[in-house]
């Protein structure tokens, strides 16, 4: 099913996504990648502020190829990075911030699919390293954090969003994860090709 | 005057590495989308061949990881232009940096500090190899981590041998699934030691998709490795299908009786090379 979403996200909004599932998403989303997931935990833990509010936005993998012009930052190239870097910590941002949908690629482990279902939450993935056709679809950079401390890969990077899409809902809230169930098939595709191994020259 | 016009070369080929996929890749990845029938692997790959034209229409980096600069040269000891080499590569990645732009990559390893311009410690890596006559030939290769990070290396038993080889390998790229962006170029060096046969495994993947090793062993090789990769099902992105790997190269050296090492190149889709040919009159060729 295809479907359009516009930000923030509800609960409703997420329950009904299902793996396979197809979205356009036009608003805001946020990157983030390694340094700003430890550096918004960390704050977080500190009792810091956050100056915007994740749970309102989608939540992207990603390290942007940027510009500044006379206008302010554009960006050139946006596709995601590898999710499973993120892995170490996805399930208690997403406990901590309360955002409704992680945008990546490559998938993540049992530990986010699991805080997925109990947060309410999808991740969604689009193709890695897409990144000219994905930057067509950000139509403005609101903002950027931490430019200073973490650099331009690994700042947050507050981006206006159009039709952000095709994504494709690859884990969804209800336990349900595409890379879990091709996992098996995959295992018993790999002992065949051992088997063919063995018998070979 | 001759070096303006060669650092000029230099930043055109980073620039057309990063925005213009090579015509052997684009054709690989057209007839992949063409074999697969899952409508999720085809979107994939339809996505991904959208981009690589977007990219080379309006000159922009078709991925946003514009990697880790590597210069393999091949220079010719009679050369003129050697003493400045070093000098106008790294002008041209910062400068590169700026205009393209590359995403600035380069981090201080233990401070995190970024200088913003693709420069640091032994960045850009150049890797020179002294050959006959009056020519430099510089193959350029930029690199993304998501591939980069799914790179291995083993140090198999000798007994192991062949069959060993070709585990080793179908484990390794079948247990990073979707994670380096597939389908890509699987590179594997045999033999040397243990950085010998990682190095053999990146010159490897420099060679043009499609391309068969001249030693006909080898080449069989090659291609038992590819029809067993693409058995596999990961496909496009890891999201399933029939083609996982477009290609893989083989590269080899002898090694020692009491050791087999193995190093694994893995390369996403996003194979960005490039050459640059110096003649001895500062004659300059970018393909």
């Amino acid at each position: 099913m295809n479907k359009f979403l516009h930000t923030p996200l509800t609960e409703e909004d997420i329950r009904a996504l299902h793996v396979g599932d197809t979205v356009h998403i036009s608003g805001r989303m946020f990157t983030a990648r390694d340094e700003a997931h430890r550096l918004m935990l960390e704050r977080r833990e500190n009792d810091e502020e956050i100056p915007f509010d994740p749970s309102k936005m989608a939540l992207f993998h990603c390290g942007p190829v940027v510009k500044k012009e006379d206008a302010g930052w554009r960006v050139i190239s946006a596709g995601p990075t590898t999710s499973i870097r993120m892995e170490l910590f996805e399930d208690r941002f997403l406990t901590a911030f309360g955002t409704k949908m992680v945008i990546g690629k490559g998938g993540m482990g049992d530990k986010t699919l699991a805080a997925l279902r109990k947060a309410g939450a999808v991740y969604a993935h689009y193709p890695g390293g897409v990144g000219a056709l994905a930057a067509q679809a950000i139509t403005r950079v609101a903002n950027v954090y931490w430019l200073d401390e973490i650099g331009i890969p690994e700042a947050v990077w507050i981006l206006d969003i159009e039709l952000f899409g095709p994504l494709t809902i690859t884990m969804d809230s209800h336990g349900k994860s595409l890379y879990r169930d091709l996992e098996e098939s995959i295992k018993k595709n790999l002992e065949r090709i051992h088997e063919q191994i063995a018998k070979g020259a | 005057m001759k070096n303006r016009e060669l650092k000029e070369a230099l930043l055109m080929a980073i620039k057309q590495a990063a925005t213009t996929l090579p015509a052997d890749v684009v054709d690989a990845l057209k007839q992949a989308k063409a074999v697969e029938t899952s409508e999720l692997a085809k979107l994939q790959l339809e996505m991904i061949l959208h981009n690589i034209e977007i990219a080379r229409a309006g000159s922009v980096p078709m991925c946003q990881d514009t990697g880790i600069l590597t210069f393999f040269i091949k220079a010719g000891v009679d050369s003129p232009y050697l003493r400045c080499l070093r000098t106008l590569i790294t002008e041209a990645v910062a400068e590169a940096t700026r205009v393209v732009p590359l995403r600035p990559n380069t981090v201080h390893p233990f401070t995190f500090k970024n200088p913003g311009n693709n420069l640091g410690r032994f960045m850009p890596h150049i890797d020179w190899e002294l050959v006959d006559g009056d020519e430099v030939v510089i193959s350029l290769l930029a690199k993304g981590a998501g591939s980069e990070n799914c790179c291995a290396l083993k140090m198999l038993l000798p007994v192991a041998g062949v069959k060993g080889v070709k585990k080793f390998v179908l484990d390794h790229v079948v247990g990073c699934a979707g994670q380096p962006c597939p389908p890509g170029v699987i590179g594997v060096g045999i033999g040397g030691g243990a950085d010998l046969s990682l190095k053999l495994g990146k010159l490897a993947i420099l060679r043009d998709v499609g391309s068969r090793h001249p030693d006909p062993a080898i080449a069989g090789l090659e291609l038992e490795l590819l029809e067993l990769i693409n058995q596999s099902g990961i496909g496009p992105m890891g999201v399933g299908g029939v083609t996982t790997c477009l290609d893989v190269h083989i590269e080899y050296a002898h090694r020692h009786p009491s050791s087999l090492p193995v190093g694994i190149i893995y390369q996403c889709w996003a194979d960005r090379r490039k050459k640059v040919k110096i003649d001895a009159n500062g004659r300059v060729e970018v393909r």
